[in-house]
């Protein structure tokens, strides 16, 4: 007793030393765990690969850039990628704010609690289970298209789905149907920042915009959305993060084309090249900081 | 509810001609000060530079052009109301809400800007409805009060003929401070048992003994408590099984403030007595 009460006297008197103590395992896991093999990532990336003997030669190098940057295939793999991602997250964002405007300003505690359940629920559910589900869902005579053809909407289907690039044989064998998924998966990514935004935005201000005179749709453009910007740049980099980095489900539904997850899957993988896979995966960190560097440009967090 | 002779009930707040400064200001912090008076021109559709004019045009007349760029969060508590109320009147509405404007200043910057909130609206002719619980901002203010009670209007009057002719208890309660005289006591000095009000300062107190002017009613009490306020006194007097309250100015009663318990006379006229309505 008396040694642990002489260490904290100890420790009290020296508040910067208990600070340090306190913080040291947080910042080693973050330090060696995260940044540390992010780091030897990024160096993986300016290694290249002996092309007779399959090894890694540990010299720094551009050669392994220049080979994803060289091949048309691999441009065409990173800008499916970004297209889908950006499609991904421009649809959970129009899907995402009315259900958080609604969960934030108008639900009683009762109805927003069961939103929260009803959006954070399908998230409690393996991932690969739900992948698949919807594969059979999409399927040519699944689900989807059963439904589709009791809307009487079959002939809309079928147009969509004859259109070039985002079409194919069945919704999912689709980019359609990926991108339906994809949507279906990050939507709770893109509701939950938004709803803890909308929270913020104090009702009084859209009340006196609405004293000002200005119509709803002016409130909401105005008011609600400048001031839910911070929210939808935070769900934006979820949404467009994990379309980014995804490998599964390009491989389970969609058309045959690659992502950019899947060469990194592959690469590291089955074709051994590590260099290359590394060189892949700093595409999206590039990307995400270049989207992150517009949206504060733009002042999507001028309202923090 | 009609709003000079036109029925307002089921127009949207867009399409009222009535504007409102919040209790809480409500402020868009995303945008500077300008932007926030220039709101209502802006969703009319004014332009750039006209929005820009009228905008400073307002801040001009509440002090505030200076501050025109910055943003609501570096503004004291009363630039802050400035603000509000600049954005509230660059509408030019026909009638101005202001909804406890004043609740959140201490009591100085209160005073202020209650002399320059009348003087503004004298200025521009805009009728103010003002929403206070502070009787003394309304007495100083208004041209006319209303006192709501439980929702319902209990009586309408200038600040005068409120604070003098009360009609119900509660009217005589909640402005200013009254003495409500009921029952057994009201027909011991009045003949009737109509209850009345009377204010403290209308008491006259003197030594039991002295002889009470003609004219005026007067009771024996026994003082309790004295309350000193500064220029007065609120002395505490036990007339039955009532306790009456006057307000007797200090400077001229100073020396000869009476010990506890002291047997006083409690003397007023008859036109001071307010009748009340039963409620």
């Amino acid at each position: 007793m008396a040694v642990l009460r002489s260490a904290a006297a100890f420790l009290y008197g020296r508040r910067g030393f208990y600070l340090a103590l306190l913080l040291l395992p947080p910042l080693l896991w973050l330090g060696i765990i995260y940044l540390g093999s992010l780091f030897a990532l990024l160096v993986q990336s300016f290694y290249a690969i002996d092309e007779f003997t399959a090894r890694i030669v540990p010299v720094l190098t551009l050669a392994t850039y220049r080979q994803l940057f060289s091949h048309p295939a691999n441009l065409d793999i990173i800008l499916r990628t970004v297209a889908m991602a950006v499609a991904v997250t421009a649809a959970a964002a129009v899907i995402a704010f009315p259900v958080a405007n609604y969960m934030a300003r108008y639900a009683s505690p009762r109805m927003k609690a069961f939103f929260y359940v009803g959006v954070m629920l399908p998230m409690w559910t393996s991932y690969l289970v739900k992948v698949y589900a919807w594969r059979l869902v999409l399927a040519k005579q699944g689900i989807a298209s059963w439904f589709v053809d009791l809307l009487g909407l079959t002939p809309a289907l079928e147009g969509a789905l004859a259109a070039p690039v985002i079409g194919g044989p069945s919704l999912a064998s689709s980019y359609i149907g990926m991108f339906i998924v994809f949507t279906y998966m990050w939507l709770p990514f893109m509701i939950l920042p938004l709803v803890a935004a909308l929270e913020r935005v104090p009702g009084s201000l859209v009340q006196a915009s609405a004293d000002l005179g200005a119509r709803p749709g002016q409130t909401f453009r105005h008011v609600v959305l400048p001031l839910a910007l911070p929210g939808l740049a935070a769900g934006s980099i979820f949404t467009f993060s994990l379309t980014l980095g995804d490998y599964i489900i390009p491989s389970v539904v969609g058309a045959p084309g690659y992502f950019i997850g899947m060469m990194v899957y592959q690469q590291q993988g089955t074709a051994g090249n590590l260099p290359l896979a590394a060189a892949f995966s700093v595409v999206p960190i590039i990307l995400i900081a270049v989207y992150l560097a517009l949206a504060r440009r733009m002042g999507a967090f001028d309202a923090l | 509810m009609t709003l000079l002779g036109e029925d307002v009930t089921a127009v949207p707040p867009f399409r009222r001609n009535v504007n409102t400064v919040f209790q809480d200001y409500a402020l868009f912090p995303h945008m500077s000060v300008a932007e926030n008076v220039a709101y209502g021109p802006m969703v009319r559709g004014a332009g750039r530079d006209e929005r820009r004019r009228l905008a400073l045009e307002v801040l001009e007349l509440v002090q505030l052009a200076p501050l025109a760029d910055r943003a609501p969060s570096q503004l004291s508590g009363g630039q802050k109301q400035r603000v509000a109320l600049a954005r509230a009147l660059v509408n030019r509405p026909k009638v101005l809400l202001l909804d406890e404007p004043l609740g959140a200043l201490d009591l100085r910057l209160r005073e202020e800007m209650q002399i320059e909130l009348k003087a503004i609206q004298q200025r521009l002719g805009i009728t103010f409805v003002y929403v206070t619980h502070d009787q003394g901002e309304a007495l100083s203010m208004a041209d006319r009060v209303a006192v709501f009670r439980d929702g319902r209007i209990e009586q309408v009057d200038t600040p005068r003929g409120l604070y003098v002719r009360p009609r119900t208890a509660f009217v005589a309660r909640f402005v200013g401070s009254a003495n409500v005289v009921e029952g057994e006591l009201a027909r011991q000095l009045t003949g009737s048992t109509q209850a009345f009000a009377i204010r403290p300062e209308m008491i006259e107190v003197k030594p039991a003994g002295e002889a009470t002017p003609a004219g005026m009613l007067s009771c024996a009490g026994t003082l309790e408590e004295v309350h000193y306020h500064g220029a007065t006194s609120r002395w505490h007097l036990r007339v039955g099984d009532a306790v009456l309250t006057a307000v007797r100015p200090e400077g001229t009663t100073a020396t000869a403030a009476p010990a506890h318990g002291a047997r006083l006379v409690l003397a007023f006229t008859r036109e001071s007595l307010v009748p009340l309505e039963d409620r």
